[in-house]
């Protein structure tokens, strides 16, 4: 059985760290009992605090999990610690009991009658979830009367920033945060939350460091220019078009793109996941690389404060599944179609990256198709983290560029001064690393 | 890209024709020329290859867990063995251990050991990790050249460190430590020396004599009494010899058979020199105080050439105001000179009493077996209350029969309704010496209390069930 997967691969689903300690020390056999595993899906019950066990079951192709105790973490300990005992190769039976197969019986259904059978990412909170189209006219009706608001906002805005231009920027320390504070809440008002967002990171820039004079003219500029182009959004090529109504707030509905794209079937390898949260819902994004047909994707999955998204697929591990391409000037984030397989150990050790001039080159060829684009995913390969007077950078034969990560000296203790392959995002300040593979097997750094 | 670069937003008219404009500054995030021209520093060279056996999965995943949780009961354990085992540690792992460390000194010597030399090239990086390169490295026995090294530790070390390394070059070869200690002796504050003083403990000699001869002439007084403490564990000493003439002076057999008592009736200037105080620190009497200083200096074989075994001795009769004195600085003699036939014949004295320091003291120069057993039949006889000193000079993992002894006393205090945090002290001791097999034990307890002592039961199964599978991870 050599697709079992690594003891780090399951780790790499806990949601937060304390998950991970707790898995770990459920991962023995002594509080479980009638565990097994098939070659879809494992089950066993735990004894926990209360009188009865727990029941849990994962099934290995989501992986979806079910268990039986009260966690709001996702995936639960115990289901992390069933994973655990598998790649230990610690479960016996291989009968499932009633309670399991009930519940896997019942996904398969679900899934046999729904278009997007494991498409568990949704939009984010404040957009409008799709009523089913009982009614077409109304439903074009309200998004032109919310396109005729965003074109209010993105007017008002434009007439904003150039008044900013003109008054000169000696005022932005002191009173830009209230001012874009108003705006960003003006353009909440105006439907475009995109716009929203980018005038509020207006107000903090100026106290983000040196040069802030020519960044905030830069942002300034690239804002206007987004505002510009919602303007003529009809008039602009569709990709470019479809990347503008994005970046300035409207969402699609993975399951609409499901329906209406095409759908690539590749196997896809985790490259990396990275959490982040704001006061309204917990962020997770998840990158991956098909194998053949070596495109990069993102997958967005969303959940609430606190709560871990119910996406998670093991690192470094490939997934055979149907992806769906958001439309897009340079297409990127995808909505995950059907899955046909449980997550399998690639053949390759670790992605096959590109030196740092190529991932750079990459990089201003995707920002001249979307100007707006913060940073592009890269794996780069070869590449030393190097101390230097200016920080810490990435050093390759073709050059440096400054590293930016949460967890450095995890990755230069993994370096140990010698070349790694690292997956990150390549961006104008610099490579924010996410995973990192060496002889030893990937890092989720 | 030498001239002083703009943002391109400030070139660029604000568009009406939105056509991504080329965004020169934005794409490329290298270092201006102008900072490369600067010299930077040369690529460090690569961390030097551990040669180690990597550690297991379970072990590594199970040491993450630990780091995850700050001030884990079980790391220290866990550090040790696996040091005593040999592992190299996953490099992702190194930097959290050196975190760890550097809040808990407790733990340096082990985790700067098991972090190798990824943990050293590391600490040449990170200035919160210097403590790294003034430990010595494992390597320094095999390697001379890295002793010149470590001896860097003795000129620009912190105390505790300066201290680590005396006592680890007294270990290995005590004339060396000396020798060290001798270079900088003059130059050392007071209470450094005192401690320094403590370390000759470490591989504590004939050759180590001269120095504390010297050393009774210190100008600290601390000092001067440690000194002529050490002395006097020396067999064959000097001063334990000239301690002997004051003791033959002060205590004799008597025509009846039994002890005759007669402290010294003053402090001269040799009893001075040899470390004894004129005025009587203690609020006993200044007679008292001396005879105690005198017999607690003397070697025991001397008393056993003069009245025999010391069960014997002991059952001497003795002056009634003076017998106390005698039995309490016979028992720091037996301690201080490691004689297990006068720590056991002391303990029989004691038994049936209440403990005491000394009790707990005599116990450490026993060999381990009999100290479980002394402590067991304590515990049975006089409960936990008094039980905590004793407990903890009991190296784990505990005997079957002390084990038994503890957990009765537990499950007695439980139904008898006394609070568990009173037991705290020893509940601490048992979740890190008692044997595995009494997890089980412990499970039973468990499911006879009531709910806080439940709780506590079943805390102490698991503590002893984590720390089993822990060791196997590193078997």
């Amino acid at each position: 059985m050599d697709d079992r997967w690594t003891a780090e691969h399951v780790l790499s689903l806990s949601p937060d760290a304390a998950s991970r300690k707790a898995a770990a020390e459920l991962g023995t056999a002594d509080p479980w009992s009638g565990t097994g595993a098939n070659e879809t899906a494992v089950w066993g019950a735990c004894r926990g605090s209360g009188s009865r066990p727990y029941r849990t079951v994962v099934a290995l192709d989501g992986p979806a999990y079910h268990c039986s105790c009260p966690s709001r973490k996702f995936p639960c300990k115990h289901a992390l610690a069933l994973l655990l005992l598998r790649s230990a190769g610690e479960l016996t039976g291989a009968a499932a009991p009633d309670w399991a197969d009930a519940w896997l019986t019942a996904r398969r259904q679900h899934a046999d009658g729904a278009a997007s059978p494991t498409a568990s990412a949704t939009g984010p909170a404040d957009s409008p979830t799709p009523a089913p189209a009982r009614d077409d006219a109304a439903a074009a009706a309200r998004r032109r009367r919310r396109e005729a608001r965003v074109a209010a906002g993105a007017a008002e805005l434009q007439a904003r920033l150039e008044d900013q231009l003109r008054g000169g920027l000696a005022d932005a320390p002191t009173r830009g945060q209230a001012f874009w504070e108003g705006v960003a809440a003006r353009m909440v008002d105006a439907q475009a939350p995109g716009l929203a967002a980018r005038a509020r990171e207006l107000g903090a820039l100026p106290a983000s460091g040196g040069s802030w004079p020519s960044r905030l003219v830069e942002e300034y500029g690239l804002l206007h220019l987004l505002a510009a182009g919602y303007q003529r959004v009809d008039a602009l090529p569709a990709p470019l078009a479809a990347t503008v109504r994005a970046r300035v707030g409207f969402t699609v509905d993975n399951a609409e793109v499901l329906g209406g794209g095409p759908l690539i079937r590749d196997r896809w390898l985790v490259l990396g996941s990275r959490d982040s949260a704001d006061d309204r819902l917990t962020t997770r994004r998840l990158w991956l690389h098909g194998a053949r047909s070596g495109r990069l994707a993102l997958l967005l999955s969303f959940g609430r404060p606190g709560v871990a998204p119910e996406l998670a697929l093991p690192t470094g591990l490939e997934v055979d599944a149907d992806l769906a391409f958001h439309p897009a000037a340079r297409p990127l984030r995808a909505a995950l179609g059907s899955r046909y397989a449980a997550p399998v150990a690639p053949t390759a050790p670790g992605p096959v990256g590109v030196t740092l001039d190529a991932a750079l080159t990459e990089y201003a060829r995707a920002l001249g198709e979307d100007p707006w684009l913060e940073s592009w995913p890269t794996v780069l390969t070869g590449v030393t983290p190097v101390p230097t007077e200016s920080g810490w950078q990435l050093v390759d034969a073709t050059g440096a560029v400054p590293l930016r990560t949460a967890s450095l000296w995890r990755l230069v203790a993994a370096s140990g001064g010698r070349p790694v392959t690292l997956f990150g995002e390549c961006g104008h300040r610099g490579f924010s690393a996410v995973t990192c593979w060496t002889e030893a097997g990937s890092l989720p750094l | 890209m030498d001239r002083p670069r703009r943002g391109r937003a400030a070139r660029h008219q604000p568009a009406r024709q939105p056509r991504p404009p080329r965004p020169r500054r934005r794409a490329d995030p290298r270092p201006a020329r102008g900072a490369a021209a600067r010299p930077g520093p040369a690529r460090a060279r690569p961390a030097p290859l551990d040669e180690r056996p990597a550690l297991p999965g379970p072990a590594a995943r199970r040491l993450a867990s630990l780091l995850a949780e700050s001030g884990s009961e079980l790391l220290p354990q866990w550090l040790g063995r696996a040091r005593d085992r040999g592992f190299a540690l996953p490099p992702a792992l190194v930097p959290s251990l050196l975190d760890a460390a550097r809040q808990r000194s407790d733990l340096r010597g082990d985790a700067v050991a098991l972090a190798g030399p990824l943990g050293r090239w590391l600490a040449g990086m990170n200035p919160d990790w210097r403590y790294v390169l003034r430990l010595p490295s494992a390597d320094e026995d095999a390697h001379p050249e890295a002793r010149a090294g470590a001896d860097a530790v003795w000129q620009e070390g912190l105390f505790a460190e300066r201290v680590t390394h005396l006592t680890r070059l007294r270990r290995r070869d005590p004339a060396a430590g000396l020798a060290l200690l001798r270079s900088t002796w003059r130059t050392e504050r007071a209470e450094d020396r005192l401690l320094f003083l403590d370390a000759l403990q470490e591989g504590l000699g004939a050759g180590d004599e001269e120095f504390l001869e010297e050393a009774l002439a210190d100008r600290a007084k601390n000092v001067r009494a440690t000194a002529a403490e050490l002395l006097s564990t020396l067999p064959g000493s000097a001063l334990s010899e000239r301690m002997a003439a004051r003791a033959r002076l002060a205590v004799a057999v008597g025509p009846e058979g039994g002890l005759v008592v007669e402290p010294p009736a003053a402090c001269d200037t040799g009893m001075q020199r040899d470390g004894i105080a004129p005025v009587s620190p203690t609020g006993r009497g200044d007679r008292a105080f001396w005879l105690g200083e005198v017999v607690a200096a003397t070697p025991l074989s001397c008393w056993t050439e003069l009245l025999g075994a010391p069960e014997r001795a002991l059952a001497l009769p003795t002056a009634p105001e003076w017998a106390d004195e005698l039995h309490e600085a016979w028992a720091r003699a037996a301690v201080r000179q490691h004689a297990a036939d006068w720590a056991r014949a002391l303990l029989a004295l004691h038994q049936g009493r209440g403990t005491s320091g000394t009790q707990s003291r005599l116990l450490s120069v026993l060999p381990s077996a009999e100290r479980a057993a002394w402590t067991a039949r304590f515990v049975l006889e006089q409960g936990l209350a008094e039980a905590f000193q004793l407990l903890v000079t009991c190296p784990p993992p505990w005997s079957e029969e002390l084990a038994e002894a503890v957990l009765d006393a537990l499950a007695r205090a439980a139904a008898a309704g006394a609070y568990p945090w009173s037991h705290s002290g020893v509940l601490g001791v048992a979740e890190r010496s008692l044997p595995f097999a009494a997890a089980a034990r412990a499970d039973a307890l468990a499911e006879a209390s009531s709910s806080a002592w439940a709780e506590v039961f079943t805390r102490l199964a698991t503590t002893l069930r984590t720390r089993s599978a822990m060791l196997a991870e590193l078997a």
